[in-house]
């Protein structure tokens, strides 16, 4: 997958959890959690699901690497990240 | 199954500051230990003058009061004496903003070193301090600001935009906003706090608050009706002080940790006031929780002592099972745990990561300090939340249906937890609630509302609520404020709010929603319903999960029964339906 499905894939997900989130107005280079609320739980809940979709493993300790959306494409996009079969 | 007891070696026996517990029990007395404190000069007793003034008047002032450590791992230090003079200088500006003797100073604030100068300096300025949770949305801070006709707020620019400034001028009590971290001009009827704590003179005289004078104003959750602002006055710091040696540990010089909000009590009690008054070095971490960080701030630190939190311990053994480089803190002696019941492979795990055990206790908001508590120089029994701190007295009772209590003596009968009033730090009132403050005591015991056991060895084992109040990472959640949010929805006909098991967080919110006649609950309308309450509500109050239903079980009277809903959500004996009328559907 590249860059562009990976970010629709988070954007879906997003939208599942916090609704309110304006996606387009996100700046992808800030922390996320810094622009929208989200709690620790929230976040947790969106890395299990962005492991179910894109089959990538995302130890807890990497978690704080992931804090902005551009860290958290690129990271998935290194792993290779690719839809289940 | 049953854990072995954890026993405590002999020299951490000697070492504690409670040695002995029975003996400092039969010796314990409040007079006592408000003797250690030093009253104000002129008379009267004030928080700060404690935790502050008292220390640099004793030729502390050079000891570091407050270590700050920012995101981006920039640090600040505060001297005794330098922490003193930012309150002052906060007390001033309330001063010259005409702020008098028991107006509302609130905080809606992360961990910032501001909120640190706001508290003790409102303390001095004899105001009294609420502080709110900054990832409450803007009806709870709506909510709390009422209630406590908040005078003053002091709050960052960004917290301001998004959860403060469209109902603003619908408060007229509000008289000032001070924001912090302006990134330019102040927004139109607000100050920029640094640059006026700049020009604000750094002495001030502590205001001579009577101990009977309200200090703090904690708000609480209750299963019905609105939050509810516990009154809690300067005598408070008696029990805080006093605990905070014997059920903490603490001792002057310790480098201490507490990671709670500064939005909750135990950001107040044991993250500002208990420490400074036993003349620690308090860490503070702005940043949230992070396995890794936390880890370095451990040991780069070396905490001597750290109070944490459930959510965050099964966080970090999640981390642990993936990856189990020790701990390397020697330095760090005792570690404490608050919030909500620390379950045994928790408090065992401790053994296993850091060489000791976890020290759970129990208090509330209402308590205004820790009232029972695993301690030093005693051996934990996992699960146990501990025997009761001298000066409390504890028991269990039940209700009985002339509307009385009476204590049950028998070892691990099944109860609820009560305590005699007659500790310093308990809560005066209910802000404007005579009635619910009044039905609190019954018989001459404080009813907590929670279910308890007390084993043959006095140990006290937390059982559950007594209400259907929601607590999710520590934080009481009352089901009516994030119902009353709900049926603000124009497609919403019924909502009902419970708590469902977690392994991480303790709880975790579900909303079960009636929809009004001819509407379907689809996706679209989940997403609509999710978002509507997580912008009204804050993510750390709203549901994660909404469940439509065409009817929801009720008494005859009309009451929801949210025990019904949890019961069959969780596959458990329904009970008594006898007052069951319109049934789920």
């Amino acid at each position: 997958m590249n860059e562009a499905d990976i970010l629709a894939v988070i954007r879906d997900e997003l939208a599942r959890l916090a609704p309110e989130i304006a996606f387009e107005t996100l700046d992808p280079a800030l922390d996320l959690r810094e622009q929208v609320d989200l709690d620790s739980m929230d976040f947790l809940n969106l890395l299990t699901a962005l492991h179910q979709r894109l089959g990538v493993d995302i130890p807890d300790a990497d978690a704080a690497k992931l804090a902005s959306l551009a860290s958290l494409v690129a990271y998935l996009a290194r792993k290779g990240a690719a839809p289940p079969p | 199954m049953t854990w072995p007891p954890i026993r405590k070696a002999p020299q951490d026996r000697a070492a504690a500051n409670l040695k002995d517990y029975e003996a400092e029990v039969a010796d314990f007395s409040w007079a006592a230990a408000r003797a250690e404190l030093q009253g104000l000069p002129q008379g009267g007793l004030n928080i700060a003058h404690e935790a502050l003034d008292r220390h640099v008047q004793a030729g502390r002032g050079a000891q570091l009061a407050l270590r700050w450590i920012g995101r981006d791992d920039t640090v600040r230090d505060f001297t005794y004496a330098e922490l003193t003079i930012q309150a002052n200088r906060f007390a001033n500006l309330l001063l010259s903003l005409g702020v008098s003797r028991g107006d509302r100073v609130y905080s809606l604030l992360g961990r910032t070193p501001e909120l640190y100068f706001a508290a003790l300096g409102a303390l001095k300025a004899g105001a009294v301090f609420t502080p709110l949770f900054s990832a409450f949305g803007p009806e709870p801070i709506r909510a709390r600001m009422e209630i406590g006709q908040a005078n003053v707020l002091v709050t960052s620019e960004t917290l301001y935009h998004r959860k403060v400034e469209s109902w603003r001028g619908e408060m007229t009590s509000l008289r000032q906003v001070l924001l912090v971290d302006c990134s330019g001009e102040a927004p139109a009827g607000t100050l920029a706090l640094e640059p006026a704590l700049a020009r604000a003179d750094p002495d001030f005289a502590t205001a001579q608050t009577a101990p009977e004078d309200m200090a703090l104003l904690h708000f609480t959750s209750g299963t019905t009706g609105r939050p509810k602002g516990a009154v809690h006055v300067h005598e408070a710091v008696v029990a805080h002080h006093v605990t905070g040696r014997n059920a903490l540990d603490l001792r002057p010089g310790d480098i201490y940790w507490c990671t709670a909000d500064p939005g909750w009590v135990t950001g107040t009690s044991y993250g500002i006031i208990s420490p400074l008054t036993n003349g620690v070095s308090l860490i503070v971490d702005e940043a949230e929780f992070d396995a890794e960080r936390w880890r370095s701030i451990l040991q780069a630190q070396s905490v001597t002592v750290w109070y944490t939190a459930p959510t965050a311990i099964r966080m970090l053994m999640k981390v642990w099972a993936q990856d189990r480089r020790p701990y390397e803190v020697p330095a760090l002696r005792f570690m404490a745990s608050v919030g909500e019941p620390l379950n045994p492979e928790a408090v065992v795990w401790g053994v296993e990561a850091f060489g000791r055990p976890f020290h759970d206790n129990w208090w509330q908001t209402e308590t205004g300090g820790i009232m029972i508590a695993n301690f030093a120089a005693m051996d934990i029994k996992p699960g146990s939340m501990g025997r009761p701190l001298p000066g409390v007295t504890a028991g269990i009772v039940e209700r009985l249906p002339d509307g009385l209590v009476r204590e049950v003596d028998k070892p691990m009968a099944l109860g609820e937890l009560a305590l005699r009033p007659g500790w310093p730090s308990i809560m005066r009132g209910y802000l404007h609630e005579e009635e619910r403050f009044r039905k609190c005591f019954v018989g001459g015991w404080y009813l907590s509302g929670d279910l308890a056991m007390r084993d043959s060895d006095g140990y006290y084992w937390f059982v559950g609520r007594a209400d259907d109040v929601i607590k999710s990472a520590g934080h009481l959640i009352g089901p009516f404020e994030v119902e009353s949010v709900l049926m603000e929805h124009a497609a919403v006909a019924e909502a009902a709010v419970i708590g469902l098991p977690d392994p991480i967080s303790g709880e975790v919110v579900k909303a079960y929603v009636a929809l009004k006649p001819g509407l379907v609950g689809d996706e679209a309308l989940r997403r609509e319903l999710l978002g509507h309450a997580r912008k009204r509500l804050g993510a750390a109050v709203a549901p994660k999960d909404i469940a439509f239903r065409q009817n929801l079980p009720k008494t005859r009277s009309g009451k929801i029964m949210r025990r019904l809903l949890k019961a069959r959500e969780l596959g458990l004996p329904e009970g008594d339906l006898s007052t069951l009328e319109s049934e789920e559907r």
